[in-house]
């Protein structure tokens, strides 16, 4: 009797302690599941969670901006009038860091106009009215995601091959950032890439988009992953995913069985899905200051990129749409619709029942690094995750107090930055202090200002400093 | 700074009639402001503040009524003088006073308290700009100057009344006794504060509490109090002078746990990063025990302070954290 209370209490510590270690430690790689400071934002993803992606009916025109990513501007290669079918080429790239552009819907060019995108830049667009046939409701998801899924005998897609597919396909990074995919993987001698890293994380809060397409079309992404993965010639690929989406792993874990694709579950903090710190998360590598993931062997790519990956190179069709969570307290249907670009932030909110009236702010992404805009006119990119519509009393609020210095944000600094100290340099325009603090290592993640108490809007005073700094680099 | 009123000029959507835009990030930790932290700092005072009108009776509600009046009324006058909004709601000079009125003898009269509170509140803090501009700690600042200006009240032999109707107040303080006569108060009195002393230090238990309070809520850092204790408990155990007093009696005696997490841990004055932190509370318990040892002064707390206040720019500058990802090459 007493022998067996030790031995319970024994194996009870000892579960604790291997609990522990594991807590500790990423199984099979080196990093430890997380990274430190950070914030837990509420998560509120359950408002659209459990909506499965719906087709958006086809609108009667979109809008195609010409600036669709980070880099250069696509040059239009069609005049107005002119008839295009679904996936005919509008635009092609000017340079290397610029994309291929795709006629979202079939129908007439429209003359070219001006618009303001949901980022605040004024963009040339081609409108397109809709004129002629294309799949939708069940049968657009289909047409995106259903089909044939292969994950062996890859060998017949040769890298160089994958790349001009992705390329002319005009895929960007499907996370927010919108980087040119042909661009993150080409292939450079001098930083070989060991590992691929697919960011299932999606650690905004309320967006569910990278969600929904985990649960409900984990085949493509896996065989995206490992076109990519062969394009690069990675020998790891690894899909991380936040542990508050236990599901969607599993789901994925059953599509990977049988390939190299393996999956991890990383702690839920924000912002895990930060590439630098999503590499730090699970090969416990820091990318150098100012560097990318290939500096450390690592390619990080967001699952919807990877779906647009398999579509252009098994398929041979471009990226003309994605899934965008419609989501936020102020709107009535929460909803993950799969859109054409360029169709307006206000069908949207048409096809998910309208704001409700206490709507206070329209976000285009997600609350922590997502633009607001006012105009539902304003067209949706190939870069836009979600539509957040937050309400007076989940918004952002309150006087502007002084700073006590508590150092709160510097906690919560992803980057381990002083953010208090890069805002005061900010204000006096003093781009000496700026420096000397890193400004330039900050990637605006939001994190620092969520934690103010005295509601201090720090990104923006940094956005200001980093600014300054970079017109005195000109000089 | 500001955010824009826009009307959405939308044919397709009558459905809101106001949407705001402003810059990222769209939430805030709404369980936290500067408010909440004021008020945490009262809660965590509430043990310290019971124990010495439990202890001192009638001389520290005085002491608080003194204080509580002069820093309000010093805070509305000197931000009415400066054309600045009312700051009275922050809460940071109630927080003022009853630091100031916790670190006071009960027996000083209401002029010293009431000096040191517009002292505090004017000098240590309106001058430099208001809340968050202070170089020094304003309660350490007010009562520093009635030190100075009435010495008599403030030295020990102010803080003991003969033939007091409250006990404790009639002996001498622990930290008096030993340095003058070498009596040793046992450690238990100092634990839990029938002693005589500043009405917020003599209780080593209240201060304990609420400085675990302030800790766990993270409102202040542990670094701070860590670095204190740690240099007080070393010192007073290299300390050899064999009378009985011992490092525990120097942790327990005296102004350093109120000091270590009340005082020290006033962030406007202290660095900002967990490492600089650090070094700010091990410098304020090294120079703790030096004036303690070395001094005329039975107590170093106050003067530890507010020069380890004023090497906090030094230090924040000494420890600019690495980005993560080191420093570019």
């Amino acid at each position: 009797m007493y022998y067996g209370t030790v031995n319970t209490t024994l194996l009870f510590t000892l579960n604790i302690i291997y609990g522990v270690t594991m807590a500790l430690k990423l199984e099979g790689y080196d990093g430890s599941g997380t990274f430190s400071h950070g914030i837990h934002p509420p998560e509120r993803k359950t408002i659209s969670k459990a909506a499965p992606i719906q087709a958006l009916p086809t609108p009667k025109q979109v809008m195609l901006s010409l600036h669709q990513n980070i880099g250069g501007p696509s040059e239009s290669v069609v005049k107005p009038r002119q008839q295009v079918v679904w996936g005919e080429l509008v635009a092609k790239n000017t340079g290397f860091v610029s994309t291929a552009l795709h006629a979202s819907i079939p129908g007439i060019v429209q003359r070219p106009m001006r618009m303001t995108l949901s980022n605040g830049r004024h963009m040339d667009m081609i409108p397109i009215q809709l004129e002629g046939d294309i799949p939708s409701g069940q049968a657009l998801w289909k047409e995106m995601f259903g089909g044939n899924w292969p994950t062996t005998d890859l060998d017949a897609y040769a890298p160089a091959d994958i790349s001009r597919a992705i390329s002319a396909a005009g895929i960007v990074g499907m996370g927010g950032a919108a980087f040119p995919t042909h661009v993150k993987i080409m292939p450079n001698d001098q930083k070989p890439v060991h590992t691929l890293l697919v960011n299932g994380c999606e650690c905004e809060p309320y967006l569910t988009s990278d969600y929904r397409l985990m649960c409900e079309a984990p085949e493509p992404i896996i065989t995206g992953a490992l076109l990519t993965a062969r394009c690069v010639g990675a020998e790891q690929i690894v899909i991380g995913v936040e542990d508050n989406k236990v599901d969607a792993a599993e789901v994925l874990k059953r599509a990977a069985f049988g390939t190299p694709v393996k999956v991890v579950l990383l702690k839920t903090k924000y912002p895990q899905g930060s590439e630098k710190h999503l590499v730090q998360a699970v090969l416990n590598k820091q990318v150098p200051l100012g560097g990318l993931p290939a500096d450390v062997g690592a390619l990080v790519s967001n699952v919807g990129t990877m779906t647009a990956v398999a579509r252009a190179v098994i398929y041979g069709k471009p990226m003309t749409h994605r899934v965008i969570s419609v989501t936020g307290g102020g709107i009535v249907r929460p909803a993950n619709v799969l859109a054409p670009v360029g169709v307006s932030f206000g069908e949207l909110v048409d096809f998910c029942g309208g704001l409700k009236s206490d709507a206070a702010r329209l976000i285009a992404g997600g609350p922590m690094m997502g633009f607001a805009f006012s105009n539902l006119d304003t067209p949706v990119t190939k870069g836009t995750s979600g539509l957040t519509v937050l309400t007076r009393d989940e918004v952002r609020a309150g006087e502007e107090t002084a700073c006590v210095r508590c150092g709160k944000c510097v906690d919560a600094c992803p980057m381990r930055l002083v953010p208090t100290k890069m805002a005061m340099a900010a204000r006096h325009n003093d781009v000496e202090l700026a420096r000397r603090y890193f400004i330039t290592a900050c990637f605006e993640c939001g994190s620092c200002a969520y934690a103010c108490p005295a509601r201090i809007p720090l990104v923006q005073l940094i956005r200001t400093g980093k600014a300054q700094v970079a017109a005195a680099d000109r000089k | 700074m500001q955010e824009t009123e826009l009307n959405v000029k939308s044919s397709m959507k009558p459905a809101s009639s106001a949407i705001s835009v402003s810059p990222s990030p769209h939430l805030a930790n709404t369980a936290d402001s500067t408010r909440r932290m004021m008020l945490d700092v009262l809660i965590a005072l509430a043990p310290v503040v019971g124990m010495s009108i439990y202890i001192f009776r009638l001389y520290a509600v005085f002491q608080l009524v003194v204080c509580l009046c002069g820093c309000l009324l010093a805070e509305f006058v000197f931000v009415r003088m400066r054309g600045r909004k009312p700051t009275l709601m922050d809460g940071s000079a109630v927080v003022t006073a009853v630091i100031l009125a916790m670190s006071l003898p009960g027996t000083a009269p209401w002029y010293v308290g009431f000096i040191a509170a517009f002292v505090a509140i004017g000098i240590g803090k309106i001058i430099f700009g208001g809340l968050g501009m202070n170089i020094f700690n304003p309660a350490m600042v007010g009562r520093a100057f009635v030190m100075i200006a009435f010495a008599g009240v403030m030295a020990a032999s102010g803080y003991e009344i003969a033939g007091s109707t409250v006990d404790v107040v009639s002996q001498a303080t622990p930290m008096n006794a030993y340095k003058m006569n070498g009596v040793v108060t046992p450690l238990i009195n100092l634990f839990w504060g029938n002693t005589n002393g500043s009405l917020g230090e003599t209780s080593a238990l209240a201060c304990l509490l609420g400085g675990l309070y302030l800790v766990i809520r993270r409102t202040a850092s542990w670094e701070i109090p860590a670095g204190v204790i740690l240099a007080v408990l070393v010192i007073g155990a290299l300390d050899s002078s064999g009378t009985g007093w011992t490092a525990l009696h120097h942790l327990f005696g005296g102004a350093v746990l109120f000091g270590a997490f009340f005082i020290a841990t006033d962030p406007v004055t202290s660095p900002l990063t967990p490492k600089g932190k650090f070094i700010f509370g091990l410098g304020t318990g090294v120079l703790i025990m030096v004036l303690r040892l070395f001094s005329g002064y039975p107590e170093g707390l106050m003067f530890a302070v507010l020069f380890m206040n004023a090497l906090t720019p030094l230090i924040n500058r000494w420890t600019i954290p690495t980005p993560f990802g080191g420093k570019k090459q």
